[in-house]
């Protein structure tokens, strides 16, 4: 089954972490995929995401689409990323999640969503 | 039907739905269809055994009839052609499944899985583990019988959609999943603790239901002393019930108990389990709750009860679960040990977590009362009233109002 796995942050966060800290926790991050990579259960390696601070969205409106500076969402939490999995159950999947490194960090999470299927679509 | 017909009517039920959930699931591959069949046969059960009698292989009459079911609902869809196949061949064998004892607990730890919010693992455990109908649930959780389908349909959507396992977790995870079972074990008794038996004929016992899946889980899993410790600790509460409501149906504190009505041949039983449990040396929750509720089982009176081991006990179970409710227990023991103004320095500061939970404030209140602030105990006790739908938690804290 395939699982997108949503990496958030606060984007206060990186302000924070030491930057020797923060480039040991992204050797970690290499090693983990490097890791999941080799037993097969990176579907899609997926993307790395530039500051929320360059986000631009682009919303319904009345007479048409609106362009807008920002994420999407208020909230304090953004994706900072994303990355599909092909794994046998959810359980599979959460086990992925939970050793994710940044993890370490307050407000660092990973929302686990499994992915439409249309294999079984015309 | 008599209160014994009906109790031997849930027991019959109770006995076999699980597995043959576990079975039927295994069979066609599709959980949903195979929860609705067993639904479904239960439903016919009880409508059926109630005017001919228990069948003497309930299981096998259950079996057929959810397999009919499962063979209806799957007739529509042509990709089950398979499964469909395999069904027919059940039902003209009516083979008992193989070990469909087994099969019950991974079906279990599926429906506590803690990707469902607790009170979808709640209901799901206890339609699809335990047998319960939907009218029964919604009955015992005080909800209508609309929401608590809603609340199942969108949990097993969830199971098949995110694709939760129905199976037993990876060993890293066993210990963090079996509480989350226990927990939902414990919540279940809880919620028949308080109550008595209900105006419905065929309202079921949940403190009876959640002592029975406790004791599923003990005997399948004899090797973790946690599960054996919730069963010593609901099999020790359980002892007490036939004191715990008076005649008019309120309850009866534990100080005002008669301690000659206590099971003492249960008391023994759970001491027994609790002893195996200790002999693993691996402490929990439940085991020194359980621990907690053998020194009241054991004490002759209220006043006589070794309330300094019990205020160890609760430090103890401190390290384990430091949850404001622990805490708030506690205080109980130390208004013993120490004194109510001590108890309820400790009680306060809980204020904030525990607003909106009734027994802080009627905690609260014994204490105030005790210390002789009456007009703050009965605003504690008002508080308390407004946040029970419980029948006798509400006739007894009117009556503590009133005197």
């Amino acid at each position: 089954m395939k699982y997108v796995l949503m990496f958030c942050d606060t984007p206060a966060l990186y302000d924070e972490v030491d930057p020797a800290d923060a480039k040991a926790t992204y050797q970690e991050v290499f090693d983990w995929f490097g890791e999941h990579h080799a037993a097969g259960r990176i579907a899609d390696g997926g993307a790395e995401l530039q500051p929320v601070t360059t986000a631009t969205t682009v919303k319904s409106g009345g007479d048409g689409p609106v362009v807008v500076d920002g994420p999407f969402s208020e909230a304090k939490e953004v994706v900072g990323g994303f990355t599909v999995v092909d794994v046998p159950d959810l359980d599979a999947a959460l086990a992925m999640a939970r050793t994710w490194p940044p993890l370490k960090y307050p407000g660092v999470s990973v929302e686990v969503r499994p992915s439409v299927d249309h294999s079984g679509d015309m | 039907m008599s209160p014994t017909a009906d109790a031997a009517l849930a027991a019959a039920i109770r006995a076999e739905a699980g597995s043959i959930v576990a079975s039927l699931h295994r069979l066609v591959g599709d959980f949903d269809v195979a929860e609705e069949a067993v639904q479904d046969a239960v439903v016919e059960a009880l409508r059926s055994w109630r005017t001919d009698g228990i069948p003497d292989r309930p299981g096998a009459w259950l079996q057929v009839a959810a397999r009919r079911n499962a063979l209806d609902r799957l007739r529509s869809r042509q990709r089950y052609e398979k499964a469909l196949g395999r069904l027919r061949e059940g039902i003209a064998r009516e083979s008992a499944p193989p070990d469909a004892a087994d099969d019950r607990l991974p079906l279990l730890f599926g429906c506590c899985h803690p990707a469902l919010a607790v009170e979808a693992r709640l209901a799901l455990t206890l339609r699809a583990v335990v047998g319960l109908t939907t009218a029964q649930i919604a009955r015992a959780f005080l909800v209508s019988e609309q929401t608590l389908a809603q609340r199942i349909v969108r949990a097993k959507r969830k199971i098949v959609d995110a694709g939760i396992p129905l199976t037993m977790p990876a060993p890293e995870d066993r210990a963090e999943r079996l509480d989350d079972v226990l927990t939902v074990a414990y919540l279940m008794f809880n919620e028949g603790f308080v109550s008595t038996a209900g105006e419905h004929g065929d309202d079921r016992d949940l403190a009876d239901d959640a002592l029975w899946l406790a004791g599923l889980v003990a005997t399948s899993l004899p090797d973790e002393p946690e599960a054996l410790g919730l069963l010593a600790l609901l099999t020790f509460q359980h002892a007490r019930q036939p004191a715990r409501f008076a005649d008019d149906g309120s309850l009866v504190l534990l100080e005002r108990q008669d301690r000659g009505r206590w099971d003492r041949a249960l008391i023994d039983q759970a001491d027994r389990v609790l002893e195996r449990a200790a002999g693993q040396h691996r402490p929990g929750r439940f085991q020194l709750q359980a621990a907690i509720a053998g020194c009241h089982a054991s004490a002759g009176s209220f006043e006589g009860t070794d309330w300094l081991q019990i205020l160890v006990l609760y430090d103890m179970l401190l390290a384990h679960d430091a949850s404001p409710v622990t805490r708030l227990n506690r205080a109980v023991a130390v208004a013993r040990v120490w004194g109510p103004g001590r108890a309820l320095a400790d009680v306060e500061p809980l204020a904030d977590e525990l607003d909106g939970y009734h027994l802080f404030h009627a905690t609260r209140a014994a204490l105030l009362r005790e210390l002789d602030r009456r007009t703050e105990a009965d605003e504690a006790d008002a508080r308390a009233l407004a946040l029970t739908h419980n029948p006798a938690e509400r006739n007894l804290l009117r009556a503590r109002l009133d005197g």
